[in-house]
């Protein structure tokens, strides 16, 4: 399973990237906006994306919305792991594909639950 | 906007013309008044000189009040939108110092219930080793050694679940340093804000260092109102949300789950 983590702060793609390695997912790659992620999944064989929404460049919505449109990837299962908290966002990345969502301040035992829901779905 | 503005330097340029003018009319007739030996005549010229400088003047100083006045009222509420951003501001930085507050104690507490627990077993685990060391130098009697035996596999269990506590006390602090992202997305916000203010003041000073000059009020340039969609009109990020009050904002993770189920998620 090979994730990648796509946050403008690092210090947040490091609290991912620790919680997914306790729920034993050592396989991450990290990523600062979507217009570094895009060409990374575009190339690589990612399982599943982490993104955050608000960073500079490529916001977490619009490399959403890439992902569904692209060939190769619409099927990508994404997990959107936020500060965004208004309704009408919410709404607005359910609309755009996404398979999970996570406002943050989150806890790790949200972000499994959300992971194995995504997971079960995906695989179900 | 450089329309306006044009138009404004004219509008300058044409009063300052007139007063000119006025000025030259007035110096020509207190010329002919003097040359004519007409000096009482040349004084009340002289007075009406006076006059028109303090009107001109008043004027002035008139106009460089509205102006003012028009930029500070830009400046609360043009601006920064309604006039409440700044009360917004002063909440948003409220709430990074409760999240950093919040995180910093979290952390420490957990590493105050860390401590004595890896303390605990260190103290032991030097204890057991002494009375280890004894065993093999078979300094130890039978009963001294299955009452060490029983204590070695008391400590293994301790240890174990110590070590699981202190593993996930360590995953809590990592969590706690969320407050990073989340103060910094605030932190750059409130930094747009303050340099809004600051190119506002910039353009107020400037206008009040033109008093000479200065004959219309200068509208600064408006910022047109954003809507909450980028470029490309998708919908916009706008950061952590303050005021989970606010009936647009969820206020948990379980809002979150309840809408996106209401959605067929």
């Amino acid at each position: 399973m090979k994730i990648l983590i796509v946050d403008d702060f690092s210090t947040m793609r490091r609290i991912v990237k620790n919680l997914l390695r306790d729920l034993g997912f050592t396989n991450t790659a990290e990523a600062d906006d979507g217009n570094t992620a895009l060409p990374m999944l575009q190339s690589g064989d990612f399982d599943f994306l982490v993104t955050d929404w608000n960073m500079p460049g490529m916001t977490g919505l619009e490399l959403l919305k890439r992902v569904r449109a692209d060939d190769k990837l619409k099927h990508l299962p994404v997990l959107m792991v936020t500060a965004e908290a208004k309704r009408d966002q919410i709404v607005a990345a359910a609309q755009a594909g996404v398979n999970g969502y996570v406002v943050k301040p989150f806890t790790a035992a949200v972000l499994k639950e959300k992971i194995d829901k995504i997971f079960e779905r995906v695989e179900g | 906007m450089a329309d306006n503005q044009s138009e404004q330097d004219k509008a300058a340029s044409s009063l300052d013309e007139s007063v000119t003018a006025e000025i030259r009319q007035l110096a020509e007739q207190m010329i002919a008044e003097a040359e004519n030996g007409r000096l009482s005549d040349a004084v009340a010229v002289v007075n009406k000189l006076n006059e028109l400088r303090d009107r001109t003047l008043y004027q002035e100083v008139g106009k460089l009040t509205r102006a003012v006045h028009e930029s500070i009222k830009n400046l609360s509420i043009e601006s920064i939108g309604a006039g409440s951003e700044i009360a917004n501001t002063t909440d948003k930085l409220t709430y990074v110092v409760e999240m950093t507050d919040k995180s910093a104690n979290k952390t420490m507490d957990l590493v105050d219930a860390s401590v004595p627990k890896i303390a605990d077993i260190q103290q032991q685990a030097g204890a057991l080793s002494q009375r280890w060391d004894k065993f093999l130098k078979r300094e130890l009697k039978p009963d001294e050694f299955r009452q060490l035996s029983r204590d070695i596999q008391t400590f293994l269990q301790q240890s174990q679940d110590v070590g699981q506590q202190v593993q996930g006390n360590l995953s809590e602090i990592m969590l706690a340093q969320d407050y990073q992202d989340l103060t910094g997305q605030i932190i750059h916000k409130v930094a747009e804000l303050v340099k809004d203010i600051e190119s506002r003041l910039v353009s107020l000073v400037a206008m009040a260092g033109t008093l000479d000059s200065l004959t219309g009020i200068s509208h600064p340039e408006e910022v047109e109102a954003q809507p909450a969609t980028d470029n490309h009109g998708n919908i916009a990020a706008e950061g952590p949300q303050v005021n989970t009050a606010d009936n647009n904002v969820v206020s948990s993770q379980d809002d979150v789950d309840d809408l996106l189920s209401s959605l067929g998620f």
